[in-house]
């Protein structure tokens, strides 16, 4: 429930040095998962320590991935297991990342992201891509939420940003000529 | 209607609008470094691909090299592979890298303008968050993730939505011993960490005028902080006088030339801004943050919030957990505290004039025994330009060292770690929770206020120092 955890949080610098996109998953949210980076040291009471709490939905307060650039946050994200993450607001740059990496990024209204907070343990949600809308299973309550139509059809097609700007080349070299 | 200085660059830069989607915008250089570049050259390179553009591409490395024995292999393993790999895949792909050993090495938006690389007009992107720092020059510069690196390598373009533009005037002049680190942590303590989200900031007004360059870029450099897509000031006299004669500037008719291009780049009278803010220069004073994000700061001699002050529940409770982890207690005042560390550098404050400023603090003082200091500028041409004013002089006789080019204790990549629980004061950007290494408490300031500590060991107004 937290709020404003930034990219430090998510995946701290330390963590940055690796040169392949691998493996990021176990350094997600490394020093609140663990004291002293032991793994035989979990802080038990963060909640991605706590067996009761799973899925590949991660929910958390409003400006989610506010701070640096790095991508790698939307890696650890992914490779962790998360493929959706849902706020009532997105830092824009974390949002871009995530969108570019398979993870998506649903923005709720404040009141619902609270709903979601309220809930029991073992609730599920559901999350409708091609509807774009978000479910709370047990009770049914919905909400739309935004996606731009481009990223939309790459996420669903598998379709990938440099695939398309490969299939312009042609473009960008006629518009290299107009700056000349 | 008028057109704002970021709508005139971005159209001329846009090669196709997509339907409901993003902009294609051509990107004029690109700026690469160690950490955020490897896994694109293999991404272009697994696609059978080229860089498509490798004269518009530049490189350094800044994040992970250490900053003593640069001339020795790195010691830490991760570090010397990351910086060993890019060397690699420069030479592999043909892309010009001033790195370790090379004179023109440095942090990569120190780099960038002072070797002429900048200019005005310009779209600049880069996989570092304060690229909007090359905004300064009156460009469109942001910065951007590892896929959208390899989207650059391999079509000189990025897909992006067109952002709302804000602007922010900055009007009168400033206070003695006010400087333009002061101006944007003021902007950030009024406007929160968020509040820029969504919008690319023109930043205007007569204080912003007066400013010189390297001030100009400490603003547009901490844009990111506020949520901001990226910040840019118009470019003026005070810019072309910066860019001529260096060494990548356009030269003799070319200069002429572009210099008739660059006075074009101006927000029109009658432009509409999505948002516009007003702030007097006379309200600000030097700041420091207390908190665990860059919004969270005061002037020098103000006392912390108390929680009740707040009406924001989130923000209560963001409060609450910031002040545990920085020691601190709501409604206390920072002045007279010790601190352990004093940090000068960074792309945000490590160029000559942010030396000149600390010097003129410390000279004919000490360095406080009790405080660990470093200094570290921001690239090989600034370290040189120290010794060559003789101010190198002035910082030994203090009892200062002074470090090789880097980022450094910015975000503590390399060895250059703050330790769990001690304080920093430091003129880089940001004051996350174990930013400068875990555990490590960053009290963000200008190099004026960070220099007074590293004299008197405490948080202390610099103005008392220089009566």
């Amino acid at each position: 429930m937290e709020e404003n955890i930034d990219t430090d949080q998510i995946i701290p610098a330390r963590f940055l040095k690796s040169t392949s996109r691998d493996g990021f998953g176990k350094n997600l949210f490394r020093d609140w998962r663990y004291f002293n980076n032991n793994e035989a040291q979990p802080k038990t009471d963060f909640i991605l320590n706590k067996p009761e709490y799973k899925g590949s939905i991660l929910v958390a307060g409003k400006n989610f991935g506010c701070g640096s650039s790095r991508e790698h946050a939307a890696w650890s994200l992914l490779d962790y297991g998360f493929n959706v993450v849902v706020s009532s607001f997105f830092a824009d740059i974390f949002k871009n990342n995530a969108l570019n990496n398979g993870v998506l990024p649903v923005q709720v209204s404040d009141e619902f992201l609270q709903k979601i907070f309220a809930l029991e343990n073992g609730s599920t949600l559901s999350v409708d891509l091609e509807n774009q809308t978000i479910s709370i299973d047990s009770t049914g309550e919905q909400q739309k939420f935004e996606i731009n139509n481009y990223k939309k059809t790459c996420l669903m097609n598998g379709y990938d940003d440099i695939d398309y700007l490969l299939s312009i080349k042609q473009d960008i070299i006629n518009f290299e000529k107009t700056l000349a | 209607m008028g057109k704002t200085l970021f709508e005139k660059i971005w159209e001329k830069h846009l090669v196709k609008s997509i339907p409901d989607g993003p902009d294609v915008i051509y990107i004029d250089k690109h700026f690469i470094h160690e950490v955020t570049s490897p896994q694109a050259f293999s991404g272009i390179e697994k696609r059978g691909q080229e860089i498509f553009r490798p004269l518009k591409t530049v490189a350094t490395a800044d994040h992970n090299v250490p900053t003593i024995n640069q001339h020795l292999p790195i010691v830490e393993e991760l570090s010397r592979l990351q910086v060993q790999k890019l060397v690699d895949n420069c030479k592999k792909h043909q892309i010009e890298l001033y790195g370790l050993g090379h004179p023109f090495q440095g942090i990569v938006h120190v780099i960038g303008p002072e070797l002429g690389i900048t200019q005005p007009g310009m779209t600049i992107v880069c996989g570092d968050s304060h690229t909007s720092t090359h905004g300064a020059f009156g460009s469109i510069a942001f910065g951007i993730g590892t896929s959208e690196v390899e989207m650059v390598f391999a079509s000189q373009c990025i897909l992006q939505n067109k952002p709302k533009v804000m602007r922010i005037n900055v009007e009168g002049e400033l206070n003695k011993g006010v400087v333009s680190k002061d101006i944007i942590l003021y902007i950030i303590s009024k406007i929160s960490a968020s509040g820029a989200t969504g919008y690319f900031v023109e930043y205007a007004g007569s204080a912003i005028r007066a400013l010189s360059m390297e001030a100009r870029m400490t603003i547009c450099n901490m844009s990111i902080e506020m949520g901001a897509r990226g910040g840019m000031i118009a470019p003026d006299e005070t810019t072309l006088q910066y860019i001529k004669n260096r060494l990548f500037a356009p030269k003799d008719d070319a200069w002429d030339e572009k210099v008739e291009e660059w006075k074009k780049l101006y927000s029109d009278e009658d432009a509409v801004f999505d948002k516009e803010i007003n702030i007097n220069a006379a309200d600000i004073e030097p700041m420091i943050t207390y908190g665990t994000n860059p919004g969270l700061g005061i002037t020098i001699n103000a006392n912390v919030p108390t929680v009740e002050s707040i009406s924001d529940e989130g923000e209560r409770k963001n409060l609450i957990k910031a002040l545990e982890y920085m020691g601190l207690t709501a409604g206390q005042s920072l002045k007279g505290m010790p601190v352990q560390n004093v940090f000068i550098g960074s792309c945000t404050n490590s160029r000559i004039e942010d030396l000149r400023l600390v010097a003129s603090v410390i000279k004919g003082r000490k360095k406080n025994e009790n405080v660990n200091v470093l200094i570290v500028p921001g690239s090989q041409q600034v370290a040189a330009q120290l010794s060559a004013e003789g101010l190198d002089v002035i910082f030994t006789d203090a009892g200062f060292k002074i470090r090789q080019a880097g980022c450094s204790a910015c975000l503590g990549m390399n060895e250059d770690k703050v330790p769990a629980g001690e304080y920093c004061i430091s003129t880089s950007n940001r004051n996350f929770e174990g930013r400068q290494g875990a555990g490590s408490r960053t009290l963000l300031a200008s190099p004026l206020t960070a220099a007074a500590a590293a004299i008197t060991g405490v948080v202390t107004d610099v103005r008392e120092l220089l009566n």
